[in-house]
């Protein structure tokens, strides 16, 4: 059993409308960045979690997305390990 | 004639609605969110606010709470369970409705009278009000804009499980009357044994002449109604 690191990046699926995108693209050109033209806005999460290997980790995380961290119908997502964590193996 | 309303962390509509079922002779209790069993009752409200703050998406964690297996059992069987405003969202996390409730449109949070259309009265939920008649209900809000994919929309309106629609005060489902950016202007829908209703505004902060309109009390006679019918 080791210790994963996994990142979930979930965003607004393409083609939605993203209000929070929409606020900070006006922002941003309202700072003087007249070339953003399109800014979508997700949220990344971080779980650290025991597991067998690699492979099971991720595929736990795919089914976290699909029960609670993303909603299939507004947003897509990614999964990936971003680390084992020390001293975690026994 | 007994309604369970369910209370999560971050409700705040609950005391309106079982005031709300209280004042058309219903028998109301508060069922905590850990709370189990659902046996004893005869329909389900799960009430407006910010359940968990709204936390990961309105709805999302509270849709996961101990009592909401129970619910869709309850449902399942053909129990009456009535959502609104987060009632609507966690009944749509939970997938006892389809779609999803995202952000409003206009990027603001939206508290004022709207303008509904009964498109069917012939619900659990609207059998005391007539086809095609106006409502003056409050909506407060800043995720209620329907979004479903494609076909589900489009069986939704096949299918007329569009309850309620904003319209304007002449009844025209138009873009201005449309305070999200609700797909079809739509506000309620039915899941497809009609007895799971979801609505963005608050009928039962519209129960009393002082609060400015009377309308929704027809929902609430409507479903007490159908309950006394059915027992």
């Amino acid at each position: 059993m080791s210790q994963y690191r996994l990142e979930v990046r979930v965003k607004p699926r393409p083609g939605l409308l993203d209000p929070q995108g929409k606020a900070v693209h006006h922002s941003l050109n309202s700072l003087g960045w007249d070339g953003v033209h399109d800014v979508r806005v997700g949220k990344a999460i971080y779980i650290d979690m025991d597991a067998d290997s690699e492979e099971s980790a991720l595929e736990a995380a795919e089914t976290m997305c699909r029960k609670l961290l993303a909603n299939p119908v507004t947003e897509d997502y990614e999964v990936s390990v971003v680390g084992m964590l020390e001293g975690a193996d026994s | 004639m007994k309604v369970a309303v369910v209370t999560f962390p971050g409700s705040n509509c609950d005391y309106d609605l079982y005031k709300a079922a209280q004042q058309v002779g219903a028998e109301a209790d508060f069922v905590w969110h850990r709370e189990r069993g659902l046996s004893g009752y005869d329909a389900v409200l799960l009430p407006g606010g910010f359940s968990y703050g709204d936390y990961l998406r309105a709805g999302a964690i509270a849709s996961l709470s101990p009592v909401m297996e129970d619910v869709i059992a309850f449902a399942n069987r053909g129990g009456p369970v009535l959502g609104i405003c987060n009632g609507f969202q966690v009944l749509c996390e939970s997938g006892l409705l389809p779609g999803a409730l995202m952000h409003n449109d206009s990027l603001k949070f939206q508290s004022h009278d709207v303008y509904l259309k009964v498109e069917r009265a012939d619900t659990l939920f609207t059998s005391d009000y007539e086809a095609g008649q106006i409502l003056r209900i409050p909506i407060a809000h800043g995720e209620g804009n329907f979004e479903a994919d494609s076909e589900t929309l489009r069986s939704l309106e096949d299918s007329g499980r569009v309850v309620f629609r904003y319209v304007d005060r002449n009844g025209d489902h138009t873009d201005e009357s449309n305070p999200n950016g609700s797909w079809h202007n739509i506000a309620g829908i039915t899941n497809e044994r009609g007895n799971v209703l979801g609505m963005m505004p608050h009928p039962e902060r519209a129960m009393e002449d002082v609060l400015g309109s009377t309308d929704g009390i027809g929902l609430f006679t409507s479903l007490v109604g159908s309950l006394s019918t059915a027992s």
